[in-house]
């Protein structure tokens, strides 16, 4: 041979370049994209957003390495997953809990939904969500006080509140239009997130900044939360209204509650949606479907979190039955 | 023209082509010794026509094909044959080959000059061809008067020359069509004259406009021959893409391009054929490219048959010292080699040195998340993501319902993976566990 080379030649099989998409890449540009409605939250909800969101993210970035250190795993922290989750947990959290709330519910996202279950890419549900379902049934009462939304700068005290949908369920449409000087006004609200919520769900104008973000650097397409949020439409305007079929207003229903967070941020979850692009579309119309059954006729006044986690169920049942376009496959024209 | 044809899904790797495309081809030095392994087509191996101490000439038959499906090989150079016995193949196994000892004299069988070839009939054609052991170049080496002799019940329409190569780094075709396009061009037309075909194609991809130009302009007068551009993309290569590109014809799921009445050529061999058909010359060299950052002097060379790829490294001015990785063919079907001392072979279209810095690790790899990004990129519509889980968790039997042997392993899934899964390797791990 020519010349000695100082160590072994790696034999691998092709190919031998790769591209540079990492799983540490995607998780943490999926953290930065919702890093505005997270500055809109503190600018809404002040400290206590940093408080919730932050024992959520302490919490599960250290159940993670404590759980891997001590099963002598391979520890994968910096994959920003465990962070995601913790921060999703947090910006779906009321602004005034006790603090073992956050973190009883780190704890079950990280730990019980996905460690147990075989960690990233092995979980059935999105973690972040049956952490909140979890918290939903355990403090029903604490998780369902919301605090008016005060810009920090104001210097007063926050009230207790219902949340927009919450009026709407209990005391209807004119009562919520009272609220605010007319229809616009409302609208204007519910998009810059000037309305009680959990902590990251109420700006949609900063959520969709940040989807817009993750849709231009293609690590979501357009399938689930399109498909979703089409279905929460059409069934707000058919069933929505109070005078009738076709009589509902869908802008209302599309702006409120953890609709935009969770059809751009949570349902388009890699792990516990479908992969098969057609598949995502039944998937979101399936979300879209359940949203709205809960939100018109279910106990609660928002159904996103139960939409989303039924459909995880179904993820791999419709990734069986709808099969990919497959080249060279001849379609027989009746 | 609109955009430039292409085909759905696929993959942009960085094309690395800047190495070697402005560098003409040179001849490779004379090898000392060759190896040439008995099998280097698809087929059944060729059976040695030679012993240990005969002396043989350049372009002597030396293995003579072994059923209809198989092709012959001949000596590459002239001198003595010291050895007939199992040696290292670029795909990894032993394969039995004759190992001949160079008299340094390159002294050749006659060839004769046949100025008549485009007046052959097929079955003349179809003959020389076959005698001239001529394989398919880009890589699958399938016997070519294989593909010359469809079936009496599947007519052949069109005959597509694949000039796309769309393998990142590699040249050879490229400069070959730049330096030889009127060779190639009458390679063309010997195989639409074989196979009685008025529709012919040259596809070339569109980062190289300096090729497209120079093919068009030689083939400005034929009325019946077209230059394709085609959109840059991996893997326009591949034979099912490029019909379905040039044709929008889809070879059916376990078909051949016959089946659609189409029959694709790489460059390299169009100009195989013309050299057989015109001058009886034997497949006994080719144009290959030597390149990436672990050699010091990257080229495109014309080389013997056999010739060992350490002296081909040599003559590139050697390795760098932070080599890593050694491949031979492209960087994305390629095989990695632990030794040098393996011949180059028919199907050989390069030799890759990737340096530490070029080189990603593919140790470590991660569960699927389910992105669907390798989905998205399969050119056959595949599902690789399943085809991997599958085949991972063994279930192997499970992966025919995805289609398994409908992916020729170009790698895409791979290469976009975030995982760092080794796609490729779960799926020929599936294939080897089951039956069609």
């Amino acid at each position: 041979m020519a010349e000695k080379i100082e160590h072994p030649l790696i034999v691998s099989v092709s190919p031998h370049v790769k591209g540079e998409e990492t799983i540490s890449r995607i998780m943490w540009t999926v953290n930065l994209a919702l890093l505005p409605a997270f500055l809109m939250s503190v600018y809404y909800f002040g400290p206590r957003t940093l408080y919730v969101t932050g024992l959520c993210i302490v919490t599960a970035v250290l159940s993670e390495y404590i759980f891997q250190k001590s099963l002598k795993k391979k520890i994968v922290i910096n994959d920003g997953s465990a962070f995601l989750t913790g921060l999703l947990l947090g910006m779906n959290l009321p602004p005034s809990l006790p603090f073992y709330i956050p973190i009883v519910g780190s704890f079950m996202a990280i730990v019980i939904t996905k460690l147990l279950f075989g960690g990233l890419g092995y979980n059935i549900f999105n973690p972040a969500l049956i952490g909140r379902a979890f918290l939903l049934v355990s403090w029903p009462k604490a998780m369902t006080i919301w605090t008016e939304a005060t810009p920090i700068f104001a210097g007063i005290d926050a009230k207790t509140v219902a949340t927009p949908l919450g009026i709407l369920k209990e005391e209807g449409l004119p009562k919520l239009l009272e609220l605010f000087a007319d229809k616009t006004d409302l609208y204007i609200n519910l998009f810059t997130g000037n309305r009680a919520g959990s902590l990251g769900e109420t700006s949609v104008i900063a959520l969709l900044i940040g989807a817009a973000f993750l849709l231009y650097k293609r690590y979501i397409t357009w399938h689930i939360p399109f498909s979703f949020l089409a279905t929460v439409g059409m069934l707000a305007w058919i069933f929505g209204g109070e005078s009738g079929f076709f009589t509902g207003d869908p802008v209302i229903h599309l702006l409120s509650g953890g609709l935009i967070l969770g059809a751009f941020f949570m349902a388009t979850d890699y792990v516990t949606c479908p992969s098969v692009r057609k598949g995502q579309i039944i998937f979101g119309i399936g979300c879209g479907a359940i949203t709205m059954l809960i939100r018109l006729k279910g106990g609660f006044p928002e159904g996103v979190m139960f939409a989303i986690l039924l459909m995880n169920c179904l993820a791999p049942l419709i990734d069986k039955s709808v099969k990919t376009k497959q080249f060279g496959v001849i379609k027989h024209v009746k | 023209m609109a955009k430039t044809a292409t085909f759905e899904r696929g993959i942009h790797p960085e094309d690395a082509k800047g190495l070697t495309k402005d560098s003409p081809v040179v001849k490779a030095n004379l090898p000392k010794r060759v190896v040439i392994p008995l099998s280097q087509h698809i087929g059944a191996p060729a059976k040695p026509e030679v012993n240990i101490g005969d002396e043989v000439k350049k372009g002597q038959t030396i293995g003579s094909p072994a059923g209809f499906v198989s092709a012959p090989v001949h000596a590459s150079v002239s001198g003595k044959v010291i050895a007939i016995a199992d040696f290292l193949h670029p795909s990894g196994k032993m394969i039995s080959s004759v190992v001949i000892e160079s008299d340094e004299k390159d002294a050749s069988v006659p060839f004769k000059d046949n100025p008549d070839y485009l007046n052959l009939s097929a079955d003349e054609i179809k003959t020389l061809i076959k005698d001239a052991g001529i394989v398919g170049l880009g890589g699958a080496a399938f016997p070519t008067n294989v593909k010359l002799s469809p079936p009496k019940e599947k007519p052949i329409d069109t005959v597509i020359i694949n000039g796309a190569e769309c393998e990142p780094y590699l040249t050879a075709d490229h400069r070959l069509m730049l330096e030889r396009p009127q060779e190639i061009v009458n390679g063309l037309k010997i195989i639409m004259n074989a196979l009685g075909v008025t529709d012919g194609y040259i596809g070339i991809e569109n980062n190289q406009p300096d090729s497209i130009k120079i093919m068009e302009e030689t083939v400005s007068g034929e009325t019946n021959i077209e230059v394709c551009p085609l959109y840059c993309k991996y893997p326009q290569g591949a034979e099912k893409m490029m019909i379905k590109t040039i044709k929008n014809r889809e070879v059916p799921c376990g078909g051949l391009p016959m089946d659609i009445k189409v029959v694709v050529h790489n460059v390299g061999t169009a100009l195989a054929i013309y050299e057989a058909v015109r001058y009886s010359k034997p497949l006994i060299e080719r144009v290959l490219t030597v390149t990436g950052g672990g050699i010091k002097k990257p080229k495109n060379m014309m080389v013997r048959i056999g010739t060992l790829i350490s002296e081909l490294i040599e003559q590139c001015g050697g390795l760098t010292n932070n080599v890593i990785k050694v491949i031979v063919g492209g960087p994305m079907m390629g095989f990695a080699q632990w030794n040098l001392d393996v011949p180059v072979v028919k199907g050989t279209s390069g030799i890759l040195v990737l340096t530490e810095d070029e080189y990603v690790p593919s140790e470590e790899y991660y569960p699927c998340i389910r992105c669907g990004s390798c989905i998205d990129v399969c050119p056959m519509g595949l599902n690789p993501s399943m085809l991997s889980i599958l085949s991972e968790k063994g279930h192997y039997e499970g992966t025919k319902e995805y289609n398994l042997f409908d992916c020729f392993e170009c790698g895409s899934c791979a290469f976009v993976c975030p995982s760092n899964r080794p796609m490729v390797q779960f799926i020929r791990l599936a294939k080897s566990q089951v039956k069609p």
